[in-house]
């Protein structure tokens, strides 16, 4: 495979949920080797252009490719091999909470391979270590913290060495510390590995400081492209309100209602 | 006529609801092969819905049994006939009792557990993360748990019928003087191949419809508490109505 090919390649993509379009001729390369976040307000379609990518869903127009496969085009099992390329992290980690750390994470290799169990234990225990959790491969998800769960789950979506790791809101709910930890993981395991990772975050300043490129998302497209630093100073104001924090702007802060005193004054139940 | 549309829509939502439910059991059934060569993971779901169960399972059908031996005694002595209490009990247990009511304790205690199990599977995206790691879920969750069912239900039935022959002796023989040689004989006598297959085919068919609706209702829940609560309960309602109409149906083949 080219190295100059993008790995995630998505070509004037529509998609609609219930007749309301959520992509509107999107357009996203991704290139190799790097960091991409995917940011946008709650809304946008973030996690349902990781879906997209995935293959959960199909598009309703325009083509996906990833890793030079389009998605359309493949079956169910040959989807199934070219999962097996990816490791996606969900928000909550998504362990499975009747194995254990060390099974969850042997998990895919399990299932995947029929390699001797020293083998698989030998991987495991080298991807536990790399999210700092040997000391936990005994332990139940139940007794996990959260930002444990989401390190466990990294291992499980390295273990099998892919080209592409996926994260899902990786720092929803984390404490300053779980947060830097997965953080310096992301950078570490992209550059160690040479992986692609997409983070789908809506945390500016974090992902700011370790994705190498970003794409905005607002209203169906790509309303910003660039590295953090040059988002910061984008000359649009639907970027300036996301990347500044502001309440109010082109994404107003009141949802659609109806006037605000006569609803008030109306009576009750009758607008 | 807008009721008669309703009606309608009901009626329309009803039949592809069952065909939805004949399809995934359709489903189920191709990818059985391939997970029986795993017996490991099914063993596992056996013990879970049947080991698990056991001992509601063994004190419903001892005290189902003591009261079976107690009306039945009530109910033959006005004849003269209670010698007759054995093959009463066995008949109504291997052929009825045991089935109908395993499967509807089994609903409860097992089917509920799957159901919740599947469903909060899905609400914390455990289904999702699996299909993102190239693992069918339907192949390595949802058809061991089936299967686990299946195999389980006949066994408890036979069990339930067992301990309830013992309570019905119990009270039978031991408490109400009934001889014990005629109550074993008689039913010895009375209870056929025909009536130990009719408990037999029927306990195979209730474990097939309560699995279904269990693994049905928990893999399709609403992936948030109030789906999944919903999810459980529709699996308790409708494995009874499905088990008595199945019932209803069994025997009078049988017949």
């Amino acid at each position: 495979m080219n190295q100059a090919s993008p790995i995630v390649d998505i070509q004037n993509l529509d998609y609609a949920v219930s007749n309301r379009p959520v992509f509107v001729g999107l357009d996203i390369k991704i290139q190799r080797g790097l960091i991409t976040a995917v940011m946008g307000p709650s809304g946008t379609g973030k996690t349902t252009l990781l879906r997209l990518i995935t293959g959960q869903v199909l598009a309703d127009r325009g083509s996906i490719e990833v890793a030079g496969e389009n998605l359309r085009a493949l079956s169910r099992p040959k989807l199934y091999v070219l999962r097996r390329r990816m490791g996606m992290l969900f928000q909550n980690g998504a362990l499975l909470t009747d194995l254990s750390v060390f099974e969850n994470v042997a998990f895919p290799l399990r299932e995947h391979t029929d390699l001797p169990e020293r083998l698989i234990r030998q991987l495991v225990l080298t991807k536990l270590q790399a999210v700092g959790l040997r000391g936990a491969a005994e332990m139940m998800p139940a007794e996990l913290s959260g930002g444990m769960s989401r390190r466990v789950a990294l291992a499980r979506a390295i273990v099998m060495d892919p080209e592409l790791l996926i994260y899902d809101e990786p720092f929803v709910g984390l404490d300053p510390i779980s947060l830097g930890v997965i953080l310096r993981l992301i950078r570490r395991l992209n550059d160690t590995l040479g992986i692609t990772s997409i983070v789908v975050s809506h945390d500016v300043k974090e992902i700011s400081s370790v994705a190498d490129q970003v794409f905005l998302l607002s209203g169906g497209k790509v309303v910003a492209r660039g590295t953090p630093s040059e988002l910061k100073s984008y000359p649009s104001e639907t970027v300036k309100q996301f990347m500044g924090g502001l309440a109010d702007g082109p994404v107003p802060f009141h949802f659609p209602a109806p006037d605000y005193f006569g609803e008030l004054l109306s009576r009750s139940g009758e607008t | 006529m807008n009721a008669l549309r309703e009606l309608w829509q009901s009626l329309t939502d009803a039949l592809e609801k069952l065909g939805s439910v004949i399809q995934f059991l359709f489903r189920l059934v191709v990818n059985s092969p391939r997970a029986l060569m795993r017996f490991d993971l099914i063993s596992q779901q056996i013990f879970n819905s049947g080991a698990l169960s056991l001992v509601i399972i063994m004190l419903s059908g001892l005290f189902v049994g003591m009261v079976l031996g107690l009306q039945g005694y009530e109910l033959l002595q006005r004849f003269g006939s209670e010698e007759a209490l054995g093959e009463a009990a066995a008949i109504g247990l291997v052929k009825e009792l045991g089935p109908v009511v395993t499967a509807l304790l089994f609903a409860g205690r097992a089917g509920t557990a799957l159901a919740s199990e599947l469903g909060l599977m899905r609400a914390t995206d455990q289904i999702s993360a699996m299909e993102m790691m190239a693992v069918d879920p339907i192949q390595r969750v949802v058809v061991p748990r089936f299967l686990g069912g299946v195999i389980a239900m006949p066994m408890l039935a036979a069990i339930f019928s067992v301990i309830g022959i013992y309570g019905a002796q119990l009270v039978g023989v031991q408490i109400m003087g009934v001889d014990a040689g005629s109550f074993w004989s008689q039913m010895r006598a009375a209870v056929k191949l025909e009536d130990v297959n009719e408990g037999i085919v029927k306990s195979l068919v209730f474990g097939v419809a309560c699995s279904l609706i269990a693994v049905y209702q928990g893999y399709y829940a609403t992936p948030t508490a109030e789906g999944v609560g919903r999810a459980t309960t529709y699996t308790v309602v409708t494995s009874a109505v499905v088990i008595l109409f199945l019932d209803y149906l069994i025997t009078a083949a049988f017949l």
